[in-house]
């Protein structure tokens, strides 16, 4: 090697890795830091045992959300975001999207108050006044979206409200591929 | 009326006041001092950047009841650090684990320092490797002049 070109390289390298630190902060620019990351992606359910928000002798466990694919919906009357998200999940139910919700640190009465008087898009709610199933899923902020195969086994996870566009851009093509090929 | 004086100095050297209140009741303060140093080394998923002791966030709070409990029935520190991981991610730990995900956080540094070194051993060799730079007779003739010249000077 040349003087010259060794002279080159001495001096591009350092280029080279401030190039290549550049990209790798500048893609994390982009990103909202406070959207983590689900650790519960393709694990199953977290076992529970819970009453059910509209009947309290029920309780319910991990397998009463199997059999198809379904999404599961953290919601509270005290969370803004829910009630703008509100709307959406009674259009999916009109598409029979089937949802279960977990009615997080709230006050029963209120939650079935408001089932009333804005629709009640959901199969069944799962009443968790302490919020000890939300840390058992991880949740960190109401309104959360889990989507589960019909095995029950978490595929996805979405934080924040829930709107046509998450929708198409999340769930939709991870729903294609869960439902079996016909 | 000097009392009142030294009394205003004396208190200048009260110590601070702790003004946390602890809800929680211990055995053994060494069960307290294992809460604490797990919700001083836990951070709060919905309040970026505080610890799960520092933050008011409702989740904060229930999370620290339950590392409290956990304490309580004597689980040891690794298994609360995984409760929390499991549910939560590497996120809630200030410590991240040493995985191939975080090899470049932790190793990335060194590794950069490595290569800064031996590049620059590279750069010194090669400049003392270098010919100093030569000059003919005549020069030398006229430096050595200028040289007496000027040692006279002074």
């Amino acid at each position: 090697m040349s003087p010259k070109r060794k002279r080159s390289l001495l001096l591009g390298l350092p280029l080279l890795g401030f190039v290549a630190v550049l990209v790798v902060l500048g893609s994390g620019l982009g990103r909202d830091p406070s959207l983590l990351p689900s650790v519960l992606i393709d694990r199953p359910l977290p076992e529970f045992q819970a009453q059910r928000l509209d009947d309290p002798e029920q309780w319910l466990s991990p397998a009463d959300l199997h059999g198809d694919i379904a999404l599961l919906n953290i919601w509270a009357t005290w969370c803004p975001t829910c009630y703008q998200e509100h709307t959406f999940l009674n259009t999916l139910r009109e598409r029979n999207v089937a949802i279960y919700g977990v009615n997080y640190k709230d006050d029963r009465e209120a939650a079935l108050n408001w089932l009333s008087q804005l629709g009640d898009p959901y199969r069944f709610n799962i009443d968790d006044p302490e919020g000890q199933l939300g840390i058992e899923l991880g949740v960190y902020g109401a309104p959360e979206t889990f989507l589960l195969d019909a095995q029950g086994t978490i595929r996805y996870r979405h934080v924040g409200a829930l709107d046509e566009a998450v929708w198409e851009r999340e769930f939709l093509p991870r729903i294609r591929q869960l439902e079996p090929q016909s | 009326m000097r009392w009142i004086g030294t009394l205003g100095l004396l208190s200048l050297l009260a110590l601070p006041v702790q003004a946390a209140i602890d809800p929680f009741e211990f055995d053994h303060p060494e069960q307290r001092q294992r809460y604490h140093a797990l919700i001083d080394e836990l951070r709060c998923p919905t309040c970026q950047n505080q610890n799960i002791a520092e933050s008011n966030a409702t989740l904060a709070n229930d999370l620290r009841q339950r590392v409290y409990t956990m304490v309580m029935d004597n689980h040891p520190d690794s298994e609360i650090r995984n409760f929390m991981v499991q549910r939560y991610g590497d996120f809630v730990t200030y410590r991240p684990p040493v995985k191939p995900l975080t090899w470049l956080l932790w190793f990335g540094p060194f590794v950069a320092l490595l290569i800064v070194t031996i590049a620059l051993a590279i750069w010194i060799r090669q400049r003392n490797a270098e010919p100093p730079p030569q000059i003919d007779a005549t020069d030398r003739e006229r430096l050595s002049r200028v040289l007496a010249k000027h040692s006279g000077d002074s």
